[in-house]
């Protein structure tokens, strides 16, 4: 197989960007997140509204932040809410069309473990950060989207703890919990594209990248995995998507 | 009436060997400074309380200032793991350090009630979730469901924050101590007036201050102590004064990841300094 000319981050970067329209309100976390509406931005969304959890409501960073409270997206913000208003007035009534959120450990019904690795909480085998924002922006936008590498130890049947519920056990979880959000509608990670089954709920391989085949999907996932009859081949990234995912990576901080 | 004295004045004066201690700001104006002082004198067994113990409370844990830690996210943001806050939570060094852990909308809400003198905070949040079953430092559950009685919903309910003393760093104080702050103002606002003691560091102090557009403006009278301290919030930033330093966040992973280059960190850029 010939060098395609990009990376599968690459590749999933743009795939992910592509999954946010034009115009949308999308509330954004940092890391591939915010790389991939960055670019969306900056290619076929110029218009789409990025809300960081710091408060910053239209943030239009000319660079990539490092984190979600770089000066740069209070500066290019249409305005800057405090951190009690972001959560209250702005996520919680469901005022926002797309959550974009990563993930450490990811299951079969899309929830999200970003707190503990470990059956056990206390004296757990890997403390990670914990919820932050990511809880209530599954729970309240009105989707999610989620971009994570895959490997078989992210990617399992259960997590070892729900810090973002996605469908929990099964169908008529969210109802039940009073969800108000649609919950997650694609998972786009380093192979392909993920959808929750309409009926089930449960993750099912729908989109392939080019060259990357449904073994090696099912290699990196750590449960029986699901797949569409005829999955789709994702587009590859256009080389003006590339050139602007490249010029956002090079951009150094400035005005 | 707000008291102007130095930084090693408003934390002698101000906290004490286990007390709640929040320090607060939201990537930007972090009082990584007033956290340096409190390691210089010492304190512990301090209850930590912040959204995002972030590297100043990387800091505090592994100089061994706390044994509680009341949070919702603890990461180093952009740059990956805080090494400190994982050591004490998964090996106990260099003390155990329990913990009560929240979402971002539940803190925030957590701080608002405390500010608002309320016992405690509604929210949609929380359901579902692992967080829900989690006791808080007093052995209770920490978030726990209500009724609301207007429309029977149930809700999360969250305690009020109480800390003995809030402490953050803001842009700009008067002679009279009325403190302005403005670019992202976090949750500063909330635990200055949710806490019973408080101190402000700040850039400068000015004779009169200069409306900003998006500015907060904490009235002398509700802030205990000021004290002047440029550049005070490095590594993190000031907005108007500073650029957050991002290299320094980069940098704190390997210094954060290995004890004894935290210790020599410890003594020579805190201790010495």
């Amino acid at each position: 197989m010939s060098t395609p000319g990009y990376t599968l981050d690459e590749m999933m970067t743009s795939c992910a960007a592509r999954a946010l329209r034009d115009g949308m309100t999308c509330f954004v976390g940092i890391g591939l997140p915010s790389v991939a509406a960055n670019l969306a931005r900056a290619t076929h969304a110029p218009g789409l509204v990025l809300i960081y959890e710091s408060g910053t409501i239209g943030a239009k960073p000319g660079w990539l932040p490092l984190s979600i409270g770089d000066g740069v997206l209070a500066e290019t913000a249409d305005t800057v809410v405090s951190v009690p208003e972001i959560f209250n007035y702005w996520l919680q009534p469901g005022r926002i069309d797309a959550g974009f959120l990563g993930a450490g450990q990811i299951d079969r019904f899309a929830n999200i473990n970003t707190t503990v690795i470990g059956a056990q909480y206390t004296g757990p085998k890997v403390r990670l950060p914990g919820a932050g924002g990511a809880s209530e922006i599954a729970a309240c936008c009105r989707e999610v989207i989620v971009v994570a590498r895959q490997s078989p130890r992210s990617f399992v049947d259960r997590v070892d703890f729900v810090t973002s519920v996605g469908y929990g056990s099964g169908p008529g979880d969210r109802e039940r919990l009073g969800l108000t959000g649609a919950g997650p509608r694609r998972v786009i990670t380093d192979l392909g594209v993920l959808e929750p089954d309409p009926v089930t709920c449960e993750l099912t391989l729908t989109g392939l990248y080019p060259g990357v085949s449904i073994d090696q999907v099912r290699a990196q996932t750590g449960w029986e995995l699901a797949v569409a009859p005829s999955p789709a081949v994702l587009p590859a990234p256009a080389p003006a998507e590339l050139a602007a995912l490249r010029a956002l990576h090079a951009a150094a901080p400035g005005l | 009436m707000a008291e102007i004295v130095s930084l090693a004045d408003a934390v002698a004066a101000a906290i004490h060997d286990g007390d709640a201690v929040a320090m607060e700001g939201f990537t930007h104006l972090i009082p990584f400074a007033a956290g340096h002082e409190v390691i210089r004198q010492g304190r512990h067994d301090l209850t930590l309380i912040r959204m995002t113990p972030d590297v100043i409370y990387d800091q505090l844990i592994g100089a061994g200032c706390a044994s509680k830690l009341v949070f919702s996210w603890g990461g180093n943001p952009g740059a990956g793991s805080l090494h400190r806050f994982r050591d004490a939570i998964e090996n106990g060094w260099p003390a155990p350090l329990e913990t009560e852990e929240h979402s971002h909308a539940g803190m925030v809400n957590r701080y608002v009630a405390g500010a608002s003198g309320i016992p405690f905070a509604v929210l949609r949040g929380y359901a579902g979730t692992g967080l829900e079953g989690l006791p808080g430092l007093n052995g209770q559950p920490a978030v726990r469901r209500v009724t609301c009685p207007f429309t029977g919903e149930s809700l999360a309910a969250v305690a009020a924050l109480r800390p003995d003393v809030a402490v953050i760093h803001a842009q700009r104080a008067d002679r009279t101590g009325n403190v302005q702050l403005w670019g992202i103002t976090g949750v500063q606002k909330e635990a200055v007036l949710a806490a019973r003691r408080s101190i402000v560091t700040v850039e400068e102090i000015v004779a009169e201050l200069i409306p900003q557009p998006g500015a907060i403006v904490l009235p002398g009278w509700t802030v205990g102590y000021v004290a002047p301290v440029p550049g005070g919030a490095h590594p993190s930033y000031a907005l108007g004064y500073s650029s957050r330093d991002n290299d320094y966040y980069v940098a704190w992973t390997a210094i954060s990841r290995d004890r004894e280059r935290f210790r020599q960190w410890l003594a020579t850029e805190v201790l010495a300094a």
